[in-house]
């Protein structure tokens, strides 16, 4: 059939092409989406340090600034698309500053666009994360001295990503697939690399199937890492006792004296069948 | 009354309209149990709150060794190190194991080695006989457990004070014993405490002084021989009927 030839004729002459495309959509994701992943802690503790009416005026201001610029940051980026958010950094910076601001690189323009972007969806699924954790242990912490940083990266952020490692996860995802507008900055990972080839050979669906093929076959691939290491955060379900006294006896590892005579409590208790 | 380590001075405390505490003024000594008794919703938890500046009072002072710890300069981070506490809900951090959970402060807010912490820490969870549960987690060990790693993560700070509040509220009747015994112990080596509690009989054996309490107001206090057998007001009587009747 016509169809799987045009496949395979074009993976054979473009498959280095492709896996290139791939591999800078993957690490574009990666690492933007480990950036982003920053910020959205940043966010989320800048955001969550408390705040009394006892507190004095000073500190009640910034933390006031301090939360209102997130607010802004967060609605801006988030309410409006990836497509133009990347026009605006990487052609509308320079046409604004005449030339006194500009990116040299693709690359650097794009982490850029994606980094702040996935940040402004992590700043609120972490505040949701650490607003997901019983106050209680705050209180605990608090209550043996710790201040709000203490509290926060000892106690409240491991238990926070952990719950919010699903929602990571679907950031991660999404970026794989979302950085394919990245195309308009020239950025030439996998979907720009689609343009370029049926540009030259018109065989728009045949290429168009390996995009969908790789795609899935990478995000398949993330699920079932992210699954692994949400696994690996949770831990033994299981717990060994430390037995400081050396004459406990385990359970299975004794056997008593009077086994087998008629003695041998066992032996009526399961009806004599052992013993006598 | 000056070697008192803690005095409450005509502590008010309200949210919004509502007062909850109101004009609270007592000692604890050092060395000495003092237990708080009341119906519930009468501010016991409120007031123990407020001496660990969980909750701002209002009005009035809270002074550790004559030093007051609201408008003074001390820093409350350092005064909680100072003041363990203990709560109905355990508050243990869930993603440490036990051995963990009593660590951590020690050397986050103390600066002690690991080593050290580890020491020290082990030598309250074989008192509190937990040791052998030092690699489990808060989910995976009963109420009564989780209670006794609480008493150790607090004991573990070296605390000149342990505030409990309702240690025992949230257990299981036959939990309740195996914390009461370990409070009981800690109190017979003269360790300070102020214990909010509903264990009437915890209250009469251990305290050196119980103080009762209605509606925000301490109504009465005094030694338990006495409040218990001849309380002077009407509301404590009243209190006390009904906790004898059970």
């Amino acid at each position: 059939m016509d169809f799987f030839s045009d496949i395979g004729a074009l993976l054979a002459q473009y498959w280095e092409t492709y896996l290139r495309g791939m591999g800078n959509t993957l690490l574009l994701a990666v690492v933007a989406t480990l950036i982003g992943c920053v910020i959205g802690l940043v966010c989320g503790i800048l955001n969550t340090i408390p705040c009394s009416k006892n507190d004095p005026p000073v500190k009640r201001f910034f933390l006031g600034l301090i939360r209102a610029i997130i607010r802004i940051y967060v609605e801006v980026f988030r309410g409006t698309p990836m497509v133009l958010q990347a026009v605006f950094i990487y052609y509308g910076l320079p046409y604004i500053t005449n030339n006194a601001f500009r990116f040299e690189s693709v690359w650097a323009a794009a982490i850029l666009v994606v980094s702040i972007n996935t940040g402004a969806y992590m700043a609120e699924s972490v505040r949701g994360g650490i607003i997901s954790i019983d106050p209680g242990q705050t209180e605990g912490a608090k209550s043996i001295g710790m201040n709000h940083f203490q509290t926060m990266t000892s106690v409240i952020l491991p238990q926070a990503i952990r719950n919010i490692m699903p929602q990571i996860g679907n950031n991660f995802i999404i970026n794989i697939k979302d950085t394919s507008v990245m195309f308009i900055i020239t950025f030439t990972e996998f979907f720009a690399v689609h343009r370029n080839i049926v540009a030259l050979n018109y065989k728009y669906f045949p290429s168009a199937t390996i995009e969908m093929v790789g795609y899935l076959a990478v995000t398949l691939t993330a699920s079932a890492l992210l699954r692994w290491v949400e696994k690996r955060m949770d831990g033994k379900s299981s717990y060994e006792l430390v037995q400081t006294d050396n004459l406990t006896m385990a359970a299975g590892t004794y056997s008593h004296p009077d086994r087998g005579t008629p003695f041998d409590e066992r032996s009526t208790e399961f009806g004599g069948k052992e013993g006598k | 009354m000056s070697d008192a380590i803690l005095e409450v001075r005509h502590l008010s405390k309200s949210f919004g309209s509502n007062e909850v505490l109101r004009d609270i003024d007592f000692d604890v000594r050092p060395g000495d149990v003092t237990s708080i008794i009341g119906a519930s919703g009468s501010g016991k938890s409120t007031l123990l709150r407020c001496i660990n500046l969980l909750e701002t009072p209002t009005s009035g002072d809270v002074l550790f060794h004559g030093e007051s710890v609201i408008t003074g300069g001390v820093n409350p981070n350092k005064y909680r190190a100072k003041v363990g506490m203990v709560f109905q809900s355990f508050n243990l951090f869930d993603n440490m194991d036990v051995l963990k959970n009593c660590m951590v402060g020690q050397m986050k807010v103390l600066k002690r080695s690991a080593a050290e912490a580890e020491a020290n820490a082990m030598k309250y969870l074989e008192r509190v006989g937990m040791a052998p549960y030092i690699k489990a987690k808060p989910r995976q060990i009963s109420g009564g457990m989780k209670q006794r790693v609480a008493i150790a993560r607090a004991l573990a700070m070296d605390p000149e004070i342990l505030l409990f509040d309702e240690p025992t509220s949230a257990l299981d009747p036959e939990m309740v014993g195996e914390v009461l015994a370990v409070m009981r112990s800690l109190a017979a080596d003269g360790m300070t405490m102020l214990v909010v509690t509903h264990e009437m009989a915890f209250a009469r054996d251990v305290s050196a002084n119980v103080v009762f309490m209605k509606d925000g107001v301490i109504w009465e206090q005094g030694s338990p021989d006495r409040l218990f057998r001849e309380p002077e007001t009407q509301e404590a009587r009243d209190f006390l009927a009904r906790f004898m009747e059970r």
